[in-house]
């Protein structure tokens, strides 16, 4: 059999054609280049990740990303003045606050100032090559959204946190798409975190609703050993954007390494995490919550590989899918030979609000230690009809006792989250959601 | 206060109450007794308003107005109170903020003006204090983890907090030992009232000895086949249901 080379669609096409001109314009030097190159090449051997790619097989990409669309520029000063009239979700937060516009850092905006820690703009440092050795050995894998963010990557920040440093305020990194005429952004975060430090980290992605952007944002995060790490990733995108996300960390021994993601808002959405164990008695804790409604697809994809003993990892996924959306769960745990006394345990669960939504629930395990305890469970159904008769035995009407219910089912895996004000803006955000569904 | 006129509901092309009639007065606490399937649950959750069987014919009516026309949560509002036999554990929903949730819903349904947040918290601490129940468990979530006993005194306390009109305890007494069965029933006491009324359903007359029944009603087959006083109770713990399970058949 001969190779069957697909036809490019057209947005495959023009991201092909628009390469060589975004890598003389976009930052770099020459090894940052080459990285560029690389990646590109590895996107332009596949193209965009279709369905009969195992690991798009539930969100098609070639499918969705309809066109190339133009990289968006740094904003300029009533790009920033326009900011104003923007919600920042975590307003209320008491935090160290960075901020990246249309995928730009913006230093007038960022704290410059904190004990412990250095931030610094990736554009300048991906042309000075200071401070950027790790850029792409964290979030490793052959994936197509992956490479795209390493060929066009435009800036972002790198965050280093000195060894055992505790920042008293969360660090907050709020990345903010701008502009009613469509743009891609190709964000990128690079954090590393020095031995025995303790660090809350607040990402929030947000943008226009009714703007069609694409967002393709990578955080790579190194966590040195005996360091404390807990990240919360709020997608607030606009209703009409694509955001692909890749989350990599790199964690050494006695890491306690905790990351939620929580979707409400874009149209489509793929959260990807991919996970090393570099140490032993690794503490590893990775959760999700979506909620979604209408045409709504969000997309939760983990790879967890246990590479060495005694490491222990838990996953849990939530989604509530009403009118005709999808979810996905994609979990992978892989066990090394080397990884004896690995325990993990993965659950997704999801509850099905419409006789149209659907949910795909895929998690696997690949144990190659005898010595391990590992499990994982995927439920999937309704709501539980005896409890919603026993809470309107009490006089709840249906709509309340269905928030009620809806809430606590979110609610457990929003409990992870450690900052008291950052869960209270998600339970927020989990009770709009619900508020707007019960006047529907 | 209740009376339920020539009732027939089935359930999976099942039938399971056979023209059902029975009346409880203005304060009555009537006992309904009888053998494993005679349908006495079924009553229980038909007068609530759960969802899963048909009516084929009948009326309940509450005051006189017909509250099979009505939602469940209407009925709860309307004064209609079901203790479970086996209560729903509910993880995540505090019950403190359930019991908030159901008193404030209710309250609103009848179109009085909510309860303080002080208002409501004395009266919780008082209703959890006459039923031994400690302020941590109404921290944790509705039910989870609760032993048997526990979860029936907390059914106590949100029908005392709801102030119902029409109680039914649905086998409140199975998996109680001794002295949450006095608890429990000393809780069930300090509620009746000439405006309240309890249908209290039960296999044994052992409940009875704590909550004394004005009358008793008799179930087989779905329907009531014997009513009489509390010595009715007696009779039948003495003789079983044997007699009755062929009188309707």
């Amino acid at each position: 059999m001969s190779d069957v080379t697909p036809m490019r669609t057209p947005a495959e096409s023009a991201l092909i054609a628009a390469f060589p001109a975004a890598r003389k314009n976009l930052p770099g030097n020459s090894t940052v280049i080459a990285m560029r190159e690389s990646a590109f090449n590895r996107f332009e051997a596949k193209g965009l990740p279709h369905r009969r790619v195992e690991e798009y097989k539930y969100t098609d990409l070639r499918a969705a990303v309809r066109e190339a669309l133009p990289l968006a520029a740094a904003p300029d000063a009533k790009t920033l003045a326009s900011l104003a009239g923007v919600t920042d979700p975590f307003a209320a937060l008491d935090a160290d606050r960075i901020l990246i516009v249309d995928g730009h850092f913006v230093a007038s905006q960022s704290a410059s100032v904190i004990a412990g820690v250095t931030i610094h703009d990736l554009g300048e440092a991906l042309s000075s090559g200071q401070g950027i050795e790790a850029l792409g050995t964290i979030a490793k894998a052959d994936d197509a959204a992956l490479a795209l963010n390493a060929a066009f990557m435009q800036g972002g920040v790198v965050i280093a946190i000195a060894k055992n440093a505790k920042p008293a305020k969360p660090l907050y990194v709020r990345c903010v798409v701008t502009g009613t005429a469509p743009h891609a952004v190709y964000p990128r975060v690079l954090i590393s975190i020095g031995e025995g430090a303790d660090v809350t980290l607040i990402e929030t992605q947000q943008g226009p609703d009714g703007v069609a952007y694409q967002v393709n944002g990578v955080v790579e995060i190194k966590a040195g050993a005996h360091s404390k790490v807990q990240h919360v990733r709020l997608n607030a995108q606009g209703n009409a954007a694509i955001d692909m996300s890749t989350l990599g960390t790199d964690l050494g021994e006695h890491v306690e390494f905790k990351s939620l993601n929580f979707v409400t808002r874009p149209a489509l959405s793929r959260h990807q995490v991919f996970a090393r164990f570099s140490g032993e008695h690794i503490k590893f804790d990775v959760s999700g919550a979506a909620l979604l409604k209408d045409k709504q697809h969000a997309d939760s994809t983990l790879y967890v590989d246990h590479a060495m003993p005694h490491g222990e990892s838990r996953e849990l996924f939530k989604h509530v899918l009403d009118g005709e959306s999808t979810g996905v769960f994609q979990g992978k745990i892989v066990v090394q030979p080397i990884a004896q006394k690995t325990d993990g345990r993965m659950m997704s669960q999801a509850i099905l609000l419409s006789d149209n939504a659907t949910m795909n629930n895929k998690p696997e395990l690949e144990i190659f230690a005898d010595d391990v305890a590992c499990g994982h469970g995927a439920t999937c159904g309704a709501l539980d009809e005896d409890l919603l008769f026993y809470l309107r035995a009490r006089g709840l009407p249906k709509p309340e006792a269905e928030a009620l219910m809806l809430a606590a089912f979110v609610g457990e895996a929003l409990e992870k989250i450690e900052n008291d004000t950052v869960r209270d803006v998600l339970e927020a955000e989990t009770q709009n959601w619900l508020l707007a569904r019960a006047v529907k | 206060m209740l009376e339920i006129r020539n009732l027939h509901v089935s359930i999976e092309d099942k039938k399971i109450l056979n023209g059902l009639n029975l009346t409880v007065h203005d304060g009555e606490v009537a006992a309904i007794m009888g053998p494993n399937g005679s349908g006495k649950s079924t009553l229980s959750y038909v007068i609530a308003g759960k969802e899963d069987y048909e009516i084929l014919d009948g009326e309940i009516l509450l005051d006189g107005e017909n509250v099979l026309e009505m939602e469940p949560d209407a009925r709860a509002a309307a004064g209609i109170f079901l203790a479970f036999q086996y209560p729903l554990e509910i993880p995540g929903v505090a019950t403190m903020t359930f019991l908030k949730a159901a008193m404030q819903a209710q309250r609103k349904a009848r179109g009085e003006v909510e309860l303080s947040t002080a208002e409501f918290m004395k009266r919780v601490r008082d209703g959890a204090n006459q039923l031994g129940i400690p302020q941590d468990m109404l921290k944790r979530g509705l039910n989870v983890g609760f032993s048997g006993g526990e979860k029936k005194r907390m059914e106590i306390l949100q029908m005392a907090l709801l102030e119902p009109k029409f109680c039914i305890l649905d086998e409140t007494d199975s998996g109680l030992d001794i002295d949450a069965l006095k608890v429990v029933s000393e809780g069930v006491n300090r509620l009746r009232g000439k405006d309240r009324s309890f249908l209290v359903i039960t296999h044994y007359q052992r409940l009875l000895n704590y909550i004394v029944p004005d009358t008793v009603h008799v179930m087989a087959h779905g329907q009531v086949v014997k009513s009489g006083g509390k010595e009715l109770a007696l009779e039948l713990e003495a003789n079983g249901y044997a007699d009755y399970k062929t009188l309707a058949a």
